[in-house]
């Protein structure tokens, strides 16, 4: 159990996607403006996830290592990434077109966010079991929703800012991104 | 080898029966118009319209939200086509507008009084008697205009006047407002030909402050096919002023202008680059999706 534990808090917070392994910044950058986008990002993304790190750790455990194919790792990887977003998309544009439209570019660009695909290759460098790799899996989705809620939650309240015309959009979002992410090194001494 | 292939290939033809499927049971009824439209788009994404793309657009289109015109890259055969689709008719669609300079004198034509070294304002320059030019009509270049431009689409150029990029130019009318002399007209794209001056002098007078002002020889009008220019009474006198619901862009009238005070510009999209980065390449919008040369 004590294991468990320690894989969740390691990847929500101390390995945090985002803010800690720099992977995924363009969705963390792109969809962080209103708080509902990023979370409807956050949950595209760990559908995404999840779904990928399950199928991933099937792929590589029964078809890759058997047949002792395990350089075909990367495409196999993101032929399933590809996959599973294809069916998100027409998923969500079906019964969640708001969501869809606020989403746009930044929900097809999942294919090749590289957190997806990250968290697949860790899952299988860490060499975890399949309820490991579930939770592994779901601990760094939960922790890039948090990241992206956090920024958005920041964002909108920098709407009301007076910041200097320069610096206004992207700059200010930088900043405020190496801001968390220096705030985030502050967990590294939890375990 | 084979096995790789093997394996690669069914996974393929797996996600590809299962999206397969997936397509059709979750297929979602989309506006033909819209596909229809998104089929003549230019399909640049350049975002010239305001939307994030040219199929945000052709929904914007459909959902009424924007006008056709706002799309720059797809001209007026544009226009038409989207005329067809949507059953309306291209002259409810309003011509693109862009700031023209009613005024050519720059430091080689127009004779100066004394050089101006003060604040760059022209509302400041012409409080020192009515600016540093011996024209009381002609731009003080010194560059309100290009402050007041939000677009970047008014650059001073090198000989004093500002130079107005019809590309980046929205018709948004700020440097008509702001130009203490109103120099500024907005006219709509297609309108090549304009006269450049607003000095209601005599022609002598006029002749003498600036080698390019309208001297009202009247040569225009009398060479007009289409009796589109006049010189008309304006102020305390009279200058050149073209009609634009006559004029059919011939240029006679910029030919034969002896002072060439009447103007012939090129078409917007035939613009030829002189540049990079100075003047657009021909349909560029300033999308900056391509790389510098």
């Amino acid at each position: 159990m004590q294991e468990y534990f320690i894989i969740i808090i390691s990847a929500v917070l101390i390995n945090n996607i985002v803010l800690s392994q720099f992977l995924g910044i363009c969705p963390f950058l792109g969809v962080s403006k209103k708080l509902s986008a990023s979370l409807g990002m956050g949950g595209a993304v760990s559908f995404v996830l999840i779904l990928a790190g399950a199928l991933t750790w099937a792929v590589q455990v029964y078809l890759l290592n058997p047949f002792k194919i395990g350089y075909l790792q990367t495409i196999a990887f993101i032929l399933i990434i590809a996959a599973l977003v294809q069916f998100v998309e027409m998923v969500m544009k079906k019964y969640s077109p708001p969501l869809y439209k606020a989403l746009g570019i930044y929900l097809p660009l999942i294919t090749t966010n590289c957190a997806v695909l990250g968290v697949a290759i860790i899952n299988i460098q860490k060499e975890y079991t399949f309820a490991k790799v579930m939770v592994h899996s779901l601990s760094h989705a939960a922790g890039f929703t948090l990241a992206l809620v956090l920024m958005s939650g920041i964002r909108e309240r920098m709407e009301d800012a007076n910041i200097p015309e320069s610096m206004q959009g992207t700059p200010i979002a930088l900043v405020i991104a190496a801001l968390m992410s220096m705030a985030f090194l502050g967990f590294s001494g939890l375990i | 080898m084979l096995v790789a292939v093997v394996t690669l290939a069914t996974m393929g033809a797996i996600f590809g029966i299962v999206l397969g499927i997936a397509a059709k049971k979750f297929a979602v009824e989309v506006d033909p118009r819209v596909e229809n439209l998104l089929k003549i788009m230019p399909g640049a994404n350049c975002g010239a319209c305001g939307q994030p793309g040219c199929a945000a657009f052709a929904e914007a289109i459909v959902a009424g939200t924007v006008k056709p015109s706002a799309c720059s890259p797809g001209g007026t055969s544009l226009y038409e086509k989207i005329a067809a689709i949507m059953g309306t008719e291209v002259s409810a669609y309003q011509e693109r507008q862009v700031a023209q300079l009613l005024c050519q004198g720059d430091n080689i034509h127009t004779r100066m009084l004394y050089r101006y070294k003060g604040v760059n304002d022209c509302h400041a320059a012409l409080t020192n008697f009515k600016g540093p030019k011996a024209c009381n009509f002609g731009c003080v270049m010194q560059g309100s205009c290009s402050q007041v431009c939000q677009f970047g689409a008014i650059q001073m150029g090198v000989n004093g006047l500002p130079v107005v990029d019809y590309y980046r130019c929205t018709g948004c009318n700020k440097c008509v407002v702001e130009c203490p002399l109103q120099l500024y007209k907005l006219v709509g794209v297609s309108h090549l030909v304009n006269v450049r001056c607003v000095n209601t002098e005599k022609g002598k007078g006029a002749k003498t402050n600036c080698s390019t002002a309208c001297i009202k020889c009247k040569i225009c009008e009398k060479n007009c096919p289409e009796d589109a220019v006049h010189v008309v009474a304006q102020g305390d006198g009279t200058v050149a002023l073209i009609d634009y619901e006559k004029c059919t862009n011939c240029g006679i009238c910029a030919a034969k202008c002896p002072t060439k005070a009447i103007d012939k510009i090129m078409p917007l999209s035939e613009e030829v680059v002189l540049e990079v980065g100075e003047t657009p390449t021909p349909g560029c919008t300033h999308c900056g999706v391509c790389p510098p040369q």
